[in-house]
């Protein structure tokens, strides 16, 4: 079996965490089944990074247009690597980029196309995998019935594993011609680190009252190196952006840790949660749902019990490094 | 401009999520069925195009029967006229190739499409479609603005927004900032009896076209026990986090 992963870089041409996640999927799945493992990236500073996990070859197109996602451009590229060098399955991470060109690469590859995979497929006569499916309120078994395959892997479910081996990186150019879409500018909410790539999520429900105490939340994150959040209310209020919402109609979270503060944990909101591998919940109410959801609980005013968290993991912090 | 928009048929967030035949159905009964809220805004959206710049908008399902009242509350919301595709789809596939084909006999200036279904979270039916068709597509669209042949949108980015500008035809995979939430319509009396004469068309189709097949669901374990911490001793959450949780 021959395995192609679209490898992510950042602005300044280092790999994405999703890309080193799926890296280590493609390469644990390659090795158990006896195949190799190409990546292709664009732009890449460091593209023989990847043979820290398992990657064999890393194609790294040099063209100036791939700087910028375009989903015409991007999946050109994509398609006429999977083509050229005979793969059979194709690894995507779950980025908003990524999700942008799966279905549009599925038609071009003829191939069967998974998305939230948190499974290895298992082979038979036909491969399998499972899924998230209902918000995470179920995992699904998916067979594929075409024998190209393309996976999106759900972010957080496997981890990043060092395989450390010898391997090549090869430039590449491609023939790009222009793309429909122009992007005329990009505008930064700001430059912490995102939810979407957040190890730490720290969110604030309607218990905050309101927009002017959201320096608890703020601070909080901070300290954490993580991203903030809120639940729907907060952003239809406008007390925060949209772009914070997380949950079922929001954005999904699937962090390491995830810190819900004065959220009751309404069905909506923890499907889109859900995920996360540890869930904190600070709240007055000692009946709210979230304590159902949660790992950790603390039944208390979030007015007292955060200020005193923030100076609690200063000291952490500091004796910790 | 014509205006098609794609109507998932889900069940409402509030469901209760249960499996029959041996876990491999999805259990609709006692289920509320709504319109898919990414769809939703996006049919607002073109009620607004409707309102402003004289569009017709046709809604498309792809599903049996039962799906109809769906189609007939996004009647009753403004769309003029329904189609659904009489075909039981097996994935998302499925689903994409049939409106394509659709789509490939009735030219729309605008497609809009949820970014993703909140049943099977699939997030690929508007990408397919697009490549099926060859029309062009922006996804997580939080913003459109049409004039004449031109387009101006923005994307949803990790971190922020993109502009983008571009030209019709054009597909979208919709989500809320399209319009917001404050902005959705509940169907009125006069909405609902109108929706009553509205043309539902019918469209048989024995293609069967799917490239995955779904065996069987699980529900997640049931969760253990909450620790709770005294709210007076956050240095032990600190620890628990760090020891036990590794999350710190
Ligand atoms: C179709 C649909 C889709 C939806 N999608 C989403 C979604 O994607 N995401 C989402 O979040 N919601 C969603 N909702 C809304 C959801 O049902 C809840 O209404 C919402 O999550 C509640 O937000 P909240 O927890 O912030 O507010 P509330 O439910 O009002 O809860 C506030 C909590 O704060 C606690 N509190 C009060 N004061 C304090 C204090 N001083 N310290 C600590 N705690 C305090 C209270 O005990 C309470 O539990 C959706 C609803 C519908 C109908």
């Amino acid at each position: 079996m021959k395995i192609l992963i679209f490898a992510e870089t950042d602005e300044n041409g280092n790999f994405k965490k999703d890309a080193l996640e799926i890296a280590s999927y493609a390469s644990q799945v390659s090795s158990e089944n006896g195949g190799s493992l190409i990546a292709l990236s664009f732009n890449a500073s460091e593209p023989e990074r990847l043979s820290n996990y398992g990657v064999q070859k890393t194609i790294n197109a040099k063209n100036q247009e791939l700087n910028n996602f375009d989903p015409e451009i991007y999946s050109n590229c994509i398609s006429e690597i999977f083509k050229s060098e005979n793969c059979d399955l194709l690894v995507l991470s779950s980025s908003s980029n990524s999700k942008y060109i799966g279905g549009i690469l599925s038609v071009k590859i003829d191939a069967g196309y998974v998305t939230n995979v948190i499974s290895k497929p298992t082979m038979g006569d036909r491969i399998s995998v499972q899924r998230n499916t209902f918000t995470n309120k179920a995992f699904e078994n998916v067979e594929i019935m075409k024998s190209k395959v393309i996976l999106a892997i759900s972010k957080n479910s496997y981890g990043l594993k060092e395989n450390q081996i010898n391997s090549e990186a090869i430039e590449t150019n491609f023939n790009i011609s222009e793309s429909r879409n122009k992007v005329k500018s990009v505008e930064k909410t700001s430059n912490k680190v995102t939810i979407a790539d957040a190890d730490i999520v720290v969110s604030g429900g309607r218990g905050l009252k309101g927009p002017e105490n959201w320096h608890l939340i703020e601070n909080l994150a901070d300290i954490l190196g993580g991203a903030t959040a809120c639940s729907k209310p907060v952003s239809d209020l406008g007390w925060r952006p949209h772009s914070e919402h997380v949950g079922q109609t929001g954005k999904p979270v699937s962090s390491n840790l995830y810190i819900a503060i004065g959220i009751s944990g309404a069905i909506q909101h923890l499907a889109g949660v859900n995920s996360s591998k540890v869930k904190v919940v600070i709240n007055t109410d000692p009946e709210a749902p979230f304590f159902k959801a949660a790992d950790y609980g603390i039944v208390g005013d979030a007015f007292e019990v955060v200020p005193r968290l923030i100076d609690k993991l200063k000291e952490f912090k500091s004796s910790n490094g | 401009m014509k205006i098609l928009v794609c109507i998932s048929h889900v069940p409402d967030t509030t469901s209760k999520i249960n499996f029959t035949e041996n876990n491999s159905k999805f259990d609709k009964s006692g289920v509320q069925f709504v319109i898919n809220p990414n769809d939703e805004f996006g049919l607002t959206r073109a009620i607004w195009f409707k309102e402003k710049n004289n569009a017709t908008i046709d809604v498309i399902n792809v599903g049996l029967q039962d799906t109809e009242s769906t189609l007939r509350k996004a009647l009753a919301i403004g769309a003029d006229r329904a189609v659904r595709i009489n075909h039981d789809p097996k994935d998302g596939l499925s689903v994409a190739k049939h409106i394509s084909d659709y789509i490939k006999l009735n030219s729309y200036d605008l497609i809009i499409a949820g970014r993703e279904s909140i049943d099977y979270n699939g997030g690929m039916v508007p990408g397919m479609i697009s490549a099926f068709t060859d029309i062009n597509f922006i996804d997580k669209c939080i913003d459109l603005k049409i004039s004449g042949n031109n387009v101006e949108a923005s994307r949803e980015i990790e971190g922020g927004k993109e502009n983008i500008s571009t030209h019709l035809p054009l597909i979208i995979g919709g989500q809320k900032g399209l319009v917001e939430e404050s902005d959705l319509r509940i169907p009125n009396m006069r909405g609902i009896m109108m929706a009553r004469k509205k043309e539902l068309l019918v469209i048989d189709s024995d293609e069967d076209y799917f490239a995955t097949h779904s065996k069987d669901f699980e529900k997640p374990q049931p969760k253990g026990e909450v620790t709770i911490v005294q709210a007076d001793e956050v240095e032990k959450l600190i620890d628990l986090l760090h020891n036990e949780a590794k999350a710190l």
